[in-house]
């Protein structure tokens, strides 16, 4: 469930974002009934995109004599928990960060977001078509993108060349190989976050969608049946994965951006690939306390097709974040989404390095060659899939995210990962 | 004079029932109020969003979870860490306690030493020991490397076999300072007077031990246990930052568990039920052992209405 947003969540940091949450609620508890109130709630509590979004409200506060935007920036985890809370109350924000899917579907089955469709109509096109797809429920749209993103193997390529590889595996048998040569060469394969369970459900999310194509996973969804085909057969892949012992020493109670974690045994250079997200360089370098992490050596290559899947190699597995308008927001609320969804500001966004943009026009301002590589394959990507923890209901995600980790551990097999997943889907 | 009497006892029960109001309302705003709103969602299969739980469900919530792998390693593991608590955290205490009674150099020091983990909060605590345990930076291997005892370093908090005791062993850092004090006071508590009577009478260390210091001690220990289960029992903070909860579900408590529930799955209504079920165990455990083990401690320090009044 937890995905983060380029930022890695230190305790620290989720404290000083309640307390700026707790000031910030305390200011506007009476914006309520003001009608010229926005208030809004964000996730990049940290630099470089906190002052960003605070700039532009700023702006569209100049343009727009009497609208004042209220701002709670907040942290991941600290974040989730307090929607939930004011959500229970009736009570949520005018614009909140969201990240589509299951979640999204529970708040607009509990009436506490607008349909916003027709108001955005006339500026939509806009926006890369993919972008909106996590927002979109049964043909409406309840979210409008700020960022996109997709999850991809990055890889050493000293440790690479080490090994003897000269070149990334295409196939997942190639993949294999590949792990089989870095150990044999004294190298940790694949670092992985075991404790934080998220990152392990990519390797089974994907080599789901190379085996049974994108569609196998939303009918799933649909039928709430996961015992098909596609995904025991990525449990299975997996378990081969698994069975060569590629991830590092200690890898089941690893987190993603601790100092010992997945990320900093990365930017250490003390393994060879990770399975993560376009923010991963940012966290590799910050993790590690490695400036520049391993710079020049990191690559980035697509998820590896499977022999015989039905899944195309170019689908992209990922999701961003997005902003959805609470059930009593003005007006103003929406045109402030359109305002900073023009290019101009999509740019500023992208130039921060910490953020992909999904307007139309505003790739080129991503300066960075690996961001620039994902960019590009996100724009060639035949489908796109959202993060299954988040496509999927919260408790079914969680439980994708727990019997993937027991998986790993070599506690379940396949065939029970995907009667344990259905069993919660059927509930 | 009757009537006098009457009227005394009647403004009597109205000043007790002013001082005592503002108690009552909040306790009942905040203690009882929620359990029965927690009690009212345990039978609801409920997301926590918009309004009131509609879908109702009776005790499945329940049914569940006896059948929960997850829950009932919860109560598994809640048992192995009273067991620790009690047959290893306790006597350590007990130990130190007594030796910090003696006549020794520095000892207002070692007190207070002693005492100072209890003071830290339980995340700086976990954020600490998170550090500690690191498995390729962390002090813990560090140290036994520097005094070559590297076949003893692990990995800790990764490994699901050995996270429990290392959670263990945090839980007694913070609190056997706790348990030293209250010890230590109960020890105090014994007049001295005693203890030479037995030594005249030849008793030996052991014997004066055995006999004179145990006995006496025993209502403190016997709180001090008390503490120590229902702490054990409701343990969060330290489990949520440490490991939260894993690997594999290894460290995991009914609370973790709970709180997993409750705000990752968002199914509020099997939360609710797990928070109730808490309840209730804390709840039994309480009433049984004040029944049955602080009988004699609280016997004349509670009162009891009708034929002794």
């Amino acid at each position: 469930m937890a995905t983060p947003i380029h930022l890695s969540r230190r305790t620290l940091l989720s404290l000083a974002g309640l307390g700026a949450g707790a000031v910030a609620l305390g200011g506007c508890g009476d914006s309520g009934s003001d009608s010229a109130g926005i208030e809004w709630w964000h996730i990049q509590n940290t630099d470089p995109m906190l002052p960003v979004w605070a700039a532009f409200a700023e702006e569209f506060q100049a343009q727009n004599e009497g609208v004042g935007i209220t701002i709670t920036p907040l942290e991941n985890e600290a974040f989730k928990a307090r929607l939930t809370t004011v959500t229970q109350a009736g009570d949520p924000p005018d614009i909140y960060h969201t990240w589509g899917g299951g979640v999204l579907r529970q708040q607009v089955e509990a009436g506490l977001c607008q349909d916003i469709t027709d108001a955005v109509a006339p500026w939509r096109d806009i926006l890369q078509p993919a972008s909106t797809l996590p927002y979109e429920i049964d043909g409406r749209l309840y979210g409008v993108p700020f960022d996109i993103g997709m999850v991809g193997l990055w890889y050493n390529k000293a440790l690479f060349a080490d090994a003897g590889i000269t070149a990334p595996p295409q196939t997942w048998a190639e993949y294999l190989e590949v792990v089989g040569r870095l150990k044999a060469a004294g190298i940790t394969p694949i670092a992985l976050a075991g404790g934080e369970k998220w990152p392990g459900h990519y390797y089974w999310a994907y080599l789901a969608m190379r085996i049974g194509g994108i569609e196998a996973l939303s009918r799933a969804a649909e039928d709430n049946n996961f015992t098909t085909p596609a995904f025991i057969g990525a449990g299975e892949r997996l378990a081969e994965l698994v069975a060569l012992e590629p991830f590092q020493e200690g890898f089941l109670g690893a987190s993603y951006g601790e100092p010992d974690g997945q990320a900093a045994a990365m930017g250490n250079g003390d393994a060879a690939m990770e399975l993560m997200g376009q923010w991963a360089p940012a966290v590799q370098e910050e993790a590690s306390g490695v400036e520049g992490g391993i710079g020049t050596d990191l690559g980035f290559f697509p998820f590896p097709a499977v022999d015989g899947g039905q899944g195309s190699a170019s689908d992209a597995f990922g999701g961003g974040g997005g902003f959805a308008i609470g059930r009593d927001a003005s007006p103003d609320a929406i045109r402030f989404l359109e305002f900073i969804s023009q290019v101009d500001k999509q740019r500023r966004a992208a130039a921060t390095g910490a953020f992909l943009p999904v307007t139309i026009g505003a790739e080129d301002a991503i300066e960075d060659p690996n961001l620039a590589a994902v960019a590009e394959t996100l724009a060639n990507a035949g489908n796109f899939q959202l993060y299954l923890d988040q496509a999927y209901a919260p408790a079914v995600g969680q439980e994708v995210n727990d019997r993937v980790a027991e998986l790993i551990a070599g506690q379940m097999t396949p065939e029970q990962v995907a009667e344990a997943v259905t069993v919660v889907a059927q509930r | 004079m009757d009537r006098n009497l009457r009227r005394r006892r009647i403004s009597d029960r109205i000043t007790i029932g002013l001082f005592l109001l503002p108690a009552l309302v909040l306790f009942g705003v905040l203690v009882v109020a929620p359990i029965l709103v927690a009690a009212y969602t345990s039978l609801f299969r409920w997301n926590g969003f918009g309004g009131l739980p509609t879908d109702f469900i009776g005790l499945d919530n329940f049914v569940r979870l006896l059948d929960d792998p997850v829950f009932i390693g919860d109560l598994r593991r809640g048992a192995l860490l009273v067991v620790l608590s009690v047959t290893v955290q306790l006597p350590l205490a007990l130990g130190l306690a007594l030796l910090l009674n003696q006549k020794l150099r520095g000892r207002a020091v070692y007190r207070v030493l002693f005492f100072a983990p209890y003071v830290l909060s339980e995340v700086i605590t976990a954020v600490l020991f998170d550090m500690v345990f690191s498995q390729n930076r962390g002090l813990a291997n560090h140290v036994l490397r520097l005094v070559g005892l590297e076949s003893l370093s692990s990995t800790w908090l990764s490994d699901p076999s050995t996270v429990l005791y290392s959670v263990f062993l945090v839980m007694t850092w913070k609190y056997f300072g706790f348990h030293m004090i209250l010890l230590l006071a109960g020890r105090q508590n014994i007049p001295r007077e005693l203890h030479e009577a037995a030594a005249t009478d030849g008793a030996g260390g052991w014997q004066i031990f055995r006999h004179v210091t145990l006995p006496l001690l025993a209502p403190t220990i016997r709180i001090s246990m008390f503490l120590a289960v229902i702490g054990s029992i409701q343990l969060f903070d330290l489990v949520w930052v440490l490991t939260g909860g894993g690997p594999l579900n290894a460290s995991e408590t009914m609370a973790v568990t709970m709180f997993q529930y409750g705000f990752r799955r968002f199914e509020v209504g099997y939360a609710s039920a797990i928070s109730i079920a808490m309840f209730l165990i804390s709840l039994i455990f309480a009433v049984l052992y004040q029944r049955f083990i602080l009988r004699r401690d609280l016997e004349g320090a509670m009162t009891t209405m009708g034929d002794q009044r």
